[in-house]
């Protein structure tokens, strides 16, 4: 994967090393570093996984580890979850009783 | 060029935060407990004329309130004999940016925009960085927002990622980090860096900007049943949606019960990488809401606006598997789909409707947008793909963590009562920390009767506890 100078791209960046952590997380946290994800313009080309500048869009420039060209959203509706049919199915029986519509 | 280690930019934290939101809090000190709470929001906050044309201005507001009366049948069914109050719910979820927050944001953006700063900051996982975005766009200022949003295998909660879209389709750029409290350190850089506004959800028109909310909803109801509510029921994180409403009751002169309402989360650590994405609930729950109520500055100002214990009857909690419960049911009976935080308090209400006499009157004060990510089945698909439990049974056997229980009818949803009395003493207890002893001012024991609504005995005995320990 490798960007252009130009394109939209998002950039990773460890904020502090474990090391570095505050000495009041917990100690599972304390394990692992404070990283950072943020999006930009790409100030030079790069290839994933090199060290690129970018310009995010409020025009600070943040230098970071090239991470994804191009970045959009998957969150979704996630998969079926078959109990909240029958909750439906369960309030109409007890307020309008069978077939009925009231 | 400045030192940027942890330590030295947590040192700079005053000069940077005074730089940032323009109040020099040290003219309300008493320089021990007590500080002018009513000083600090009169003299930097905004009137309520004020904040009404600042939020009429960008549209924010003046939102319906729905009688939910299939809801408020459901619970009669549920209920002895003359039981089950009529409920009522105020649609927040109508703002421009789709939550109550608008109301907070819309006051921080128009005072930043008025002391002339070019762009805020907000750091938020929350509705707030949705609201402060929007309102940027509506006034052409920048803005940042600041998110916790994923664990250490870069997995991300679906509800942030989904308001971290919302902000930057409003144009806003979108930083985000792991778990940890130190998001408060790359915040205090990025101030530092930017010299933006700190728009922060605790300053005094942050949370004066709620009180339109308490004040329209006492008037919409006097219009719509002639009385005030007999109670309203307010979700409760960091506190500022619970103070501001029951501030805004009190400027309108109606004297309800003032319920706070939060997702039980206990046993689950905040800051924990392994735990945050075993939580389905980001927001609304016990892990901000206990820890704010029973010390409120805690947060990015150096005093909070937001101070619920002052305002506040009663706090329940509930459990997630009735809150997601609830957020189905609205949707179902009363064709109103909304995001499963702003339910929390739908959820308590419910039960709560349940012990009041048919005649009584019963609001939930919020609402909030819901959408992919934002949505009970995401929610609960999330939580089954990290290994919860999802099943029906008795929620009040719900272990936060493990499972989530949706009651098998809904007559088991049952708002389990916080101990008021333990709370009241916690944030005295928490006081007296500060200043390392019990012998305090006068004027500090009164300022706890006001921080904990109680009376003077109750102040003097909780010291002489404290005192004996």
């Amino acid at each position: 994967m490798k960007a252009k100078k130009g394109d939209w791209v998002m950039v990773h960046n460890i904020v502090l090393t474990p090391e570095q952590r505050a000495p009041q997380v917990p100690d599972d946290t304390k394990k692992v570093p404070l990283e950072m994800w943020v999006k930009g313009y790409a100030q030079a080309a790069a290839k994933k996984g090199e060290e690129v500048e970018i310009e995010t869009i409020t025009g600070r420039k943040v230098t970071g580890t090239l991470v994804e060209v191009g970045p959009t959203y998957a969150h979704s509706f996630g998969n079926h979850v078959p109990e909240l049919l029958k909750i439906g199915k369960q309030l109409r029986e007890i307020l309008f009783g069978g077939d009925s519509i009231e | 060029m400045s030192n940027m280690s942890y330590e030295a930019v947590m040192g700079r934290k005053n000069e940077i935060m005074k730089k940032a939101i323009g109040i020099d809090y040290s003219v309300f000190e008493s320089g021990s407990i007590a500080f002018d709470f009513e000083k600090m929001m009169k003299e930097t906050g905004y009137t309520l004329e004020e904040m009404q044309k600042i939020q009429g201005e960008t549209g924010v507001g003046n939102t319906p309130i729905y009688e939910l009366k299939n809801l408020t049948a459901l619970a009669r069914k549920c209920s002895a004999p003359g039981k089950g109050a009529r409920i009522f719910l105020k649609d927040e979820g109508a703002n421009p940016s789709g939550s109550f927050k608008a109301r907070r944001a819309a006051n921080a953006v128009f005072h930043a925009k008025k002391l002339g700063y070019k762009g805020v900051i907000a750091a938020t996982s929350g509705n707030y960085g949705a609201a402060v975005a929007s309102q940027a766009a509506m006034h052409g200022l920048k803005c940042i927002i600041v998110q916790e949003c994923y664990d250490s295998t870069y997995k991300g909660q679906p509800e942030i990622v989904e308001k971290a879209r919302k902000c930057e389709a409003y144009g806003a750029e979108v930083v985000q980090l792991t778990v940890g409290p130190e998001l408060f350190y790359s915040f205090l850089l990025m101030l530092e860096e930017t010299g933006y506004f700190n728009a922060s959800l605790y300053t005094p028109f942050g949370i004066a900007g709620v009180e339109t909310l308490g004040y329209e909803l006492a008037i919409q109801m006097r219009e719509r049943v002639g009385k005030d509510p007999d109670v309203v029921v307010c979700t409760n994180a960091g506190g500022g949606n619970l103070s501001g409403t029951a501030r805004g009751l009190k400027k309108a002169g109606a004297d309800s019960k003032v319920v706070a309402a939060s997702v039980n989360l206990s046993g689950l650590h905040m800051a924990s990488d392994t735990q945050f994405n075993k939580k389905s609930f980001t927001t609304g729950h016990t892990g901000f809401g206990i820890p704010f109520t029973t010390w409120p500055d805690r947060s990015d100002v150096p005093r909070s606006a937001a101070r619920p214990l002052r305002y506040m009857d009663r706090y329940v909690t509930v459990a997630q598997g009735e809150v997601f419960y609830m957020t189905e049911t609205l949707a179902q009976i009363e064709g109103l789909e909304r995001g499963p935080a702003g339910n929390t308090s739908l959820a308590a209400a419910f039960s709560i409707a349940k012990e009041m006499d048919e005649d009584q009157i019963i609001v939930v004060q919020e609402t909030e947008y819901t959408g992919a990510g934002k949505h009970v089945q995401p929610q609960l698909s999330f939580a089954r793909d990290n290994g919860i439990e999802i099943k029906f049974g008795n929620p009040a056997e719900e272990v936060p963590g493990e499972n989530i229980i949706l009651p098998s009818h809904p007559e088991m949803i049952k708002a389990v009562d916080l101990d008021m009395v333990k709370i009241r003493k916690s944030l005295i207890k928490n006081a007296v920390n500060q200043v390392g002893t019990t012998d305090i001012s006068e004027a500090d024991i009164l300022f706890l009767v006001e921080e904990t609504k109680t009376s003077k005995e109750f102040v003097l005995e909780t010291l002489k506890e404290l005192s004996e320990k």
